[in-house]
């Protein structure tokens, strides 16, 4: 590498970091900084009325994995809590499989109309969430019970005989929050949608590609930025996801987000809501990480 | 939606999916408007057409002062993290990889990792000692908050759309001497627009709708729409808030019809 | 941008500034401070009370512990009221100040959170019980057998408030325990009657007033509050019982935090609740009786007569103040409450 490239290759890190500056700051201040103390509460010891004592104490992170029973008096594997994390690992990939199956069509749409529409259609998904979460969260929860519109609709058609019993089930919360996250699929598929060259598609049917071909190996490969940006922008915030799962699975049966506040709150355990907290971002982060990898090995064996 | 004849961007069943979509996404809502005009005082069984829950949320002074220092809040975090996620995704894309910029995509994207109470509570601990430290109280931390957990929201799409732009647009702005200030403004810029527009609608409404954040670290006197509902909660929900939600409704209609005969005109 | 950034000085400027005179901060329960009080206060002292809501305790108690939120009083449940005493959170009343404080009642002077009343001032009481509706289930109703041994009639159409303290409480005083019980025999006990009633309930959700009264749930563990309205909706159908085997009582009181910056505003506006007229204002708002001596006869007559709110005499002695679990308690009462969540 020559010494021009070489300088030019650290002004570029240079302005890079310059660039992403100002959101750092903002972040460290209001965001990742604070959660040092998190970090330093999940080693104290629980104050039983709410905070901690500032003395150390790995009891928080050992009651993540070892519950101690109270009970039988012993130590035995958490299978409550690895209950919980289970179903929220598996509700969050649920919620983003379906969102991108609702979501691709519906960005496709809308980044096929004609270019003065765009605006329009992309406003039409988003209003909807001008109204509060919890409200939505009502609404829907009016729609999907017995006597809702959903029922009393397909009663009315004839295709059920008696109401579908929703509210209260899995099947309500994973609606609910396949709603709640749509658009946070739906606005990065659009953007990259959006530059998508329509002539590829021409070339592709002109090499007599099927439909279904052309979208696996034409389409989906080029949009998958926007592919991964979305499923992020789901998956994680419906793993912490708190309000729906509490009003739409009745609240029989709780999510990470509400167990962690379930430690901050009635059970004033701090230590443990803090190390479950801790736990929840490593993982989450390991997985982003393995994930940035491989997109950009991807990208580079694609254009190498 | 009307066929045109061959086109080459249709999918079969996209169309059909992407209405479905739609009409689903409005169902609630259209519940919920409806509601609003009940007269009874439930919010879900009808008892005839009545106004008087608008009357009263008009009447009903914490819910004005909620609604507006909501949208102040969504609006300034909004334009915030738009900027700040626009500049660092300038920074993080289409560039040959340097050292720490993994970091800093992990940073950016920190606060969707862990649940929002949790952020809630460190902030909560955080704030509170610079409150006591500074005696200022006022919505500034709530600001700074809803801007920090708004950034990710902004900066994903706008690097999606970076990451797919077509880079030699750019090189040819350069080649003819337009200056790198030049070609931003005349060249990514504008191509970049649908990437920040997302980013921006994304952040507001996430910031309109945060709860747990807002209700651990506002003040005295500091309830937004969303923690004065959530008081509500254990008590009775009356279609008031309905009401104010079809306002909100109202007013985002307005705002986008206007917006987008503005828009058409120039065009 | 700089017009921008100097809109947003002006704007966080104005927002800043906390206590000027004739103001007050109040935190307190969502949907529970009167309009029409704060109007009448208003009005008569010129002084503007700020209402800023939260949801629990416990996150009140955590936001003030954590400092700097500018409230000047809150209203803690009595099992708290101890935690903020002992913290320092709220201060000694000067009771010197208060020429009314003679009108709360007598059996609310000397409640064992706070004796002699030094440090809080009553708001509003009530009691956490089952409401059911009788034309879906008539037999006995004031028993905990009503949602922890579910009735044919009532299996899969029964409710249960997500309150911890009250759900385990009245579990543990079902199977002949105490509240607060370290005892695992009496807690094992508790768990397994949870658990095993748990299939029957519908949900563990709040918003029992609209579904009660829209047949949603045919009965769900309620705050009295919340049943009288319930009542009144469905003229009646919906009647509250209090189980025999103890129900728990809640008490909220105003206190006033020790670092509150407008203390003779504070002062003014506590006086003024222990006015019977004005702290029946406080209980035709929200439902619940308030502790103040003669405020029954401002109240609305529905509420006089309601058996929600006035509790009978042949239940009173099964009323419980729940005491704030602590240590091993505390410890038995969250792992029953993730057993039965998970």
């Amino acid at each position: 590498m020559s010494p021009a490239e070489e300088q030019a290759l650290r002004a570029s890190a240079r302005n890079g970091w310059l660039l992403s500056l100002p959101a750092l700051v903002v972040l460290a201040l209001a965001a990742s900084g604070p959660l040092l103390i998190v970090v330093y509460y999940s080693f104290l010891t629980a104050n039983d009325t709410g905070g901690v004592i500032r003395q150390f104490s790995i009891e928080g992170w050992r009651s993540i994995f070892l519950s101690y029973d109270i009970f039988e008096d012993r130590y035995t594997l958490a299978d409550a809590h690895l209950k919980i994390f289970w179903r929220s690992v598996w509700l969050s990939l649920t919620t983003t499989a379906l969102t991108f199956v609702i979501g691709f069509p519906t960005a496709w749409f809308i980044a096929t109309r004609p270019p003065s529409q765009r605006a329009l259609w992309l406003f039409l998904i988003t209003i909807p969430f001008w109204t509060n979460l919890l409200i939505r969260t009502f609404a829907i929860n009016e729609v999907i019970r017995n006597e809702g519109i959903l029922n009393t609709t397909l009663l009315w058609l004839g295709v059920i005989s008696e109401p579908l019993r929703i509210v209260y089930t899995e099947t309500a919360v994973l609606i609910g929050m396949t709603y709640v996250y749509l658009p946070l699929m739906v606005l990065p598929l659009y953007a990259t949608i959006e530059r998508f060259d329509m002539r590829l598609l021409e070339a592709a049917y002109d090499l007599y590609a099927s439909r279904w071909t052309t979208l696996r190996r034409v389409i989906l490969p080029i949009v998958k930025p926007g592919i991964i940006a979305g499923s992020i922008l789901v998956f994680v915030p419906s793993l912490g996801a708190y309000v729906t799962p509490r009003i739409l699975g009745g609240g029989k049966k709780m999510m990470i987000g509400n167990f962690i506040e379930l430690q901050f709150l009635q059970g004033r355990n701090w230590p443990l809501g803090a190390a479950l907290s801790v736990l929840l971002l490593i993982i989450v982060m390991a997985a982003l990480l393995v994930y940035v990898r491989v997109a950009n090995r991807d990208r580079s064996a694609g254009h190498g | 939606m009307a066929e045109r004849g061959f086109q080459i961007s249709r999918l079969p069943g996209f169309a059909t999916m992407a209405v479905a979509a739609f009409v689903l996404l409005y169902l609630p809502i259209v519940t919920l408007v409806i509601f609003s005009f009940n007269a009874s005082n439930s919010v879900a069984v009808w008892g005839g057409f009545s106004l008087h829950w608008y009357g009263d949320a008009w009447a009903n002074q914490a819910v004005k002062d909620a609604t507006v220092r909501s949208l102040v809040i969504g609006v300034s975090a909004s334009v915030l993290s738009t900027t700040l996620a626009t500049l660092a995704a300038l920074g993080t894309t289409r560039r040959r990889a340097y050292r720490g910029q993994t970091l800093i995509y992990v940073m950016i994207n920190q606060p969707l990792m862990v649940p929002e109470v949790v952020t809630a509570v460190a902030l909560m601990i955080f704030f509170g000692i610079i409150k006591v430290a500074t005696g200022y109280q006022g919505l500034g931390y709530l600001i700074a908050a809803h801007t920090a957990f708004c950034i990710p929201f902004a900066y994903l799409p706008i690097r999606a759309r970076l990451e797919s732009m077509d880079l030699s647009l750019e090189t040819a702005a350069a080649d003819l001497y337009a200056t790198p200030w030049q070609t931003f403004r005349r060249v990514t810029l504008p191509l970049l627009a649908p990437g920040i527009m997302a980013g921006a609608m994304l952040s507001f409404v996430i910031s309109l709708d945060d709860v747990v954040i807002t209700e651990f670290v506002k003040s005295g006197g500091q309830d937004t729409l969303p923690t004065y509902m959530l008081g509500q909660l254990r008590r009775a929900f009356t279609p008031e808030v309905n009401a104010i939600s079809t306002m909100l409704l109202g007013v985002t209609v307005v705002l986008l019809t206007a917006f987008f005969l503005l828009t058409r005109k120039r065009d | 941008m700089k017009r921008l950034l100097s809109a947003t000085a002006l704007l966080l400027a104005s927002t800043g500034l906390a206590s000027a005179e004739g103001k007050l901060q109040l935190y307190n329960w969502g949907n529970y401070t009167s309009p029409e009080l704060l109007a009448k206060f208003e009005k008569e002292t010129g002084i503007k009370v700020t209402v800023t809501d939260y949801d629990s305790n416990d996150v009140a108690l955590a936001k003030v512990e954590a400092g700097g939120s500018g409230f000047d009083l809150v209203v803690p449940s009595a099992n708290y009221v101890p935690i903020w005493i002992e913290k320092g959170l709220i201060q000694e009343l000067d009771l010197s100040r208060l020429p009314n404080h003679a009108n709360i009642a007598p059996e609310w002077r000397d409640v064992a959170w706070d004796p002699g009343r030094k440090f809080t001032i009553p708001w509003q009481w009530g009691s956490t019980g089952i409401a059911v509706n009788t034309k879906v289930y008539s037999g006995d109703i004031n028993t905990s057998a009503v949602f922890l041994d579910v009735p044919a009639e009532l299996k899969g159409k029964i409710n249960v408030v997500p309150e911890m303290n009250d759900i385990v409480a009245l579990a543990t005083m079902y199977v002949g325990g105490e509240p607060c019980s370290e005892d695992p025999e009496v807690m094992k006990k508790a768990r397994d009657a949870l658990l095993a009633a748990k299939p029957d309930w519908i949900s563990m959700d709040y918003g029992a007033t609209e579904r009660l009264s829209n047949g949603d749930w045919a009965a769900s563990v309620n705050w009295n509050g919340s049943t009288m309205r319930v009542r009144l909706n469905t003229n009646g159908d919906v009647q509250y019982g209090y189980p025999r085997e103890g129900y728990p009582l809640f008490m909220d009181s105003v206190a006033l935090l020790s670092d509150a910056k407008n203390v003779d505003e504070a002062y003014r506006f506590l006086d003024f609740i222990m006015l019977p007229e004005n702290a029946a204002l406080i209980s035709n708002f929200a439902r619940y009786a308030n502790g103040i001596a003669g405020s029954e006869a401002f109240m609305d007559p529905e509420m006089r007569e309601a058996p929600e709110v006035m509790i009978p005499e042949e239940h009173k002695a099964a009323g419980v103040f729940l005491p704030t679990c602590t240590g091993k308690a505390l410890d038995y009462i969250t792992a029953i409450w993730t057993e039965l969540q998970k």
